[in-house]
């Protein structure tokens, strides 16, 4: 990957360099330390993704592919299966991203098209606010005002008057503490990037994609669906995409709501754990060294299905602007 | 080839920097010390964050008195174990001692040093109970279990004549990070339940059978006090210092007794009477013997190389430990933590002599 890059910019700069030659020794210099710099961040990343391998490599040698799809975590016993934790992860993201994208979506149609000018920057700025609270005070939240307001009203409502307890995702126990409480919270704490992404990408379509809708006998709420969002398409999954990459390695608050249960559940209102929160948990006290290296494990499988989800979102981003451009 | 040059460069300025810093340290520690040129003379360990608050109160008090200072990182057991294992501090600190594989892997052999003592307390959210609960220890371990699921089963009913108890749903809160106060309980399960023995056994993360898990003891404090009908286990001090209720445990005596500092030292008081003399203190109190002891108790330890290499360091090491066990032992309560009972007191400290100060390590 680097050497490949290190072929393609000087031929680049080629014709540029010539011209100068010889003229600037400190052209040269600074060329050299930007390029140590740009050269830096993938082998760093190369190196953490190798240690952190090398580190669990004793566990997933040990166990193989059951490290994967086994659902038993026993340290006492030095049997351990990351399959509820990578579960959870997968599925409190999946529901922070259901409930996040319509309303960031939502927010940011409305600011660009509907708001009146002086309330675009006061509720842009609360949006954006959201992200700058520190995860922790999202759990305190999570824990004294959402779980009680799950455990006495949502939770009921839902199994108990709407009667969605015959659908397994909607039975179960209530102790608030669950998979629902932690997509949420992850909901709230995506939500901003996704808003301010989704905004951006809208204020920056063009005037006259707005006019020609409009101009062709179109209502508002057409040109929004037909025009404006199809041209901000590839921008605003970008926004989703980086609400997802938020959600997977989200740590502390999901900790504090999600009930930390080793088992993959059917139902959302039961306890859950996420690979996150399974790292944070135990590595400060793990004595043993399978158990050390079985949480380090755990870190390269959320290291890789991170690579794996970001790289599904780079080709949905390419593969969208490419049959839209088309169209 | 301007890569090299810039490389070559930046590495000299590195040398450079590092080999500034390197003697600027050197001077600030022998400026401390005054005397000795010796560097690094201060001590620095790392371990357990349940004596903490404790051990900060210890160390800020003796470097007022004898100007020696102790740089002490609360990571936790596991992580003191294993930083002591590589050598990179002067002493470990651990809640639970320290097992056969991991003492394999020590280069020098250590003492356990019991400092103080940690209890653990069944708290609950009954709001219809007002007085402490009565409970046993094949009753706690069935609750954990998941084998009584109410309230009002007639296991607890049977315990709290004359309670009036709801039939709602016992809800178990347990840790889920790894922590001594766990390893502790469950040594208590599996000491006075077969079944638990076997499975989950005992540990500082244990796969639950049920329950929900919270980080540390205001996790699981905070997830008992929103929830009506659970229960969960929490370190005596917390308990304390939040006026938990706490129920009373029944001990191998017999006797319901409730979670005190003054019980807790009765407990290891008894355990201790039946030491053999040469002990290495990597001993269970749980469940043990005495008329008033509580029987989830347990000691935390110093880890302590036997033979101290460093002359300097290893004399500052056996004065610390020393003063400690006499005087240190007096602030253990007034902070809720129950201090080591007299007799154990004297034992310890006549053990100091053994450590070895000065010895050549080769």
């Amino acid at each position: 990957m680097t050497t490949g890059g290190a072929q393609a910019t000087p031929s680049g700069g080629d014709g540029f360099e010539e011209g100068i030659e010889g003229s600037a020794l400190g052209d040269r210099i600074y060329s050299s330390v930007i390029w140590l710099f740009a050269v830096c961040v993938p082998v760093l990343l190369v190196l953490i993704a190798l240690s952190i391998f090398i580190a669990g490599w004793p566990a997933l040698h040990r166990f193989g592919l059951s490290f994967l799809t086994s659902s038993s975590w026993d340290p006492v016993n030095g049997k351990f299966g990351a399959a509820p934790a990578i579960y959870g992860t997968l599925v409190s993201s999946a529901i922070a991203l259901l409930i996040a994208t319509p309303l960031a979506i939502g927010v940011s149609v409305f600011l660009s098209e509907f708001a009146p000018p002086w309330l675009r920057q006061p509720v842009a700025f609360f949006v954006d606010l959201l992200a700058a609270i520190p995860s922790v005070v999202y759990g305190v939240w999570g824990i004294f005002v959402l779980i009680p307001l799950l455990r006495t009203a949502l939770i009921p409502f839902l199994r108990d008057t709407l009667h969605l307890s015959v659908i397994p995702l909607f039975s179960g126990p209530n102790y608030g503490y669950s998979m629902l409480a932690a997509g949420m919270i992850l909901a709230i704490m995506v939500l901003p990037y996704i808003a301010s992404v989704s905004r951006e990408v809208l204020m920056a379509v063009p005037r006259s994609q707005r006019e020609a809708a409009l101009a062709l006998g179109a209502t508002k709420w057409e040109m929004i669906r037909g025009a404006l969002l199809p041209y901000a398409k590839s921008g605003i999954i970008g926004g989703v995409i980086l609400g997802l990459g938020r959600a997977l390695g989200e740590t502390m608050a999901v900790t504090m709501v999600i009930g930390n249960r080793a088992e993959i559940s059917a139902s959302l209102f039961a306890p859950a754990y996420t690979m996150a929160s399974l790292i944070a948990n135990e590595f400060s006290e793990a004595s043993g060294d399978l158990h050390l290296s079985a949480l380090m494990a755990v870190g390269f499988v959320l290291f890789v299905i991170t690579i794996i989800v970001n790289a599904i979102a780079r080709w949905l981003v390419w593969e969208v602007s490419r049959t839209g451009s088309k169209g | 080839m301007r890569c090299y040059w810039v490389l070559g460069a930046l590495a000299v300025v590195a040398c450079a920097g590092g080999d500034k810093s390197a003697s600027a340290n050197k001077d600030s520690t022998s400026a401390a010390n005054g005397t000795v040129a010796s560097s690094g003379a201060d001590l620095t360990g790392a371990g357990a964050t349940f004596p903490y608050p404790l051990y900060s109160k210890w160390f800020a008090d003796y470097a007022a008195k004898s100007g020696v200072k102790i740089n002490y990182q609360s990571i936790g057991s596991g992580g003191g174990i294993r930083q002591l294992t590589e050598g990179t501090v002067d002493f470990g600190a651990s809640d639970a001692p320290m097992s056969d594989d991991e003492m394999s892997k020590l280069k020098t052999p250590v003492f356990h040093f019991p400092t103080v003592l940690g209890a653990v307390v069944l708290t609950y959210n009954v709001p219809e109970v007002t007085q402490p609960l009565q409970l046993t220890g094949e009753v706690i371990a069935q609750i954990f279990s998941g084998k009584i699921t109410k309230w009002n089963d007639k296991a607890i009913a049977a315990l709290n004549s004359g309670v009036k108890l709801p039939g709602t749903d016992i809800l178990v809160v347990h840790r889920s990070d790894g922590s001594g106060t766990t390893y502790i309980f469950t040594d208590y399960l599996s000491s006075v339940n077969a079944d638990w023995a076997k499975a989950p056994g005992k540990g500082k993360e244990v796969q639950w059978p049920v329950g929900i898990g919270g980080k540390g003891n205001e996790g699981v404090a905070g997830q008992i006090k929103q929830t009506p009908g659970a229960i969960g286990y929490i370190e005596l001090v917390y308990a304390k210092q939040n006026n938990l209720p706490a129920a009373s445990i029944k001990n191998a005596s017999g006797q319901f007794i409730a979670p005190s500092v003054e019980s807790v030292t009765a407990a290891a008081d008894a355990a201790a009477a039946k030491f053999p003399p040469s002990t290495d203190y990597r001993m269970s109190i749980v469940n043990g013997p005495g008329a008033t002891a509580y029987p989830i108790s347990s000691f935390t330890y110093l880890l302590i190389d036997k033979t101290l290499v460093d002359p300097t360091k290893g004399k500052k090491l056996v004065d610390f430990l020393r003063w400690a066990l006499t005087d240190g032992e007096k602030e253990a309560a007034p902070l809720d933590y129950a201090p080591l009972p007299q007799s154990l007191d004297t034992r310890l400290v006549a053990r100091l002599d053994s450590i070895k100060v000065g010895a050549s390590g080769t």
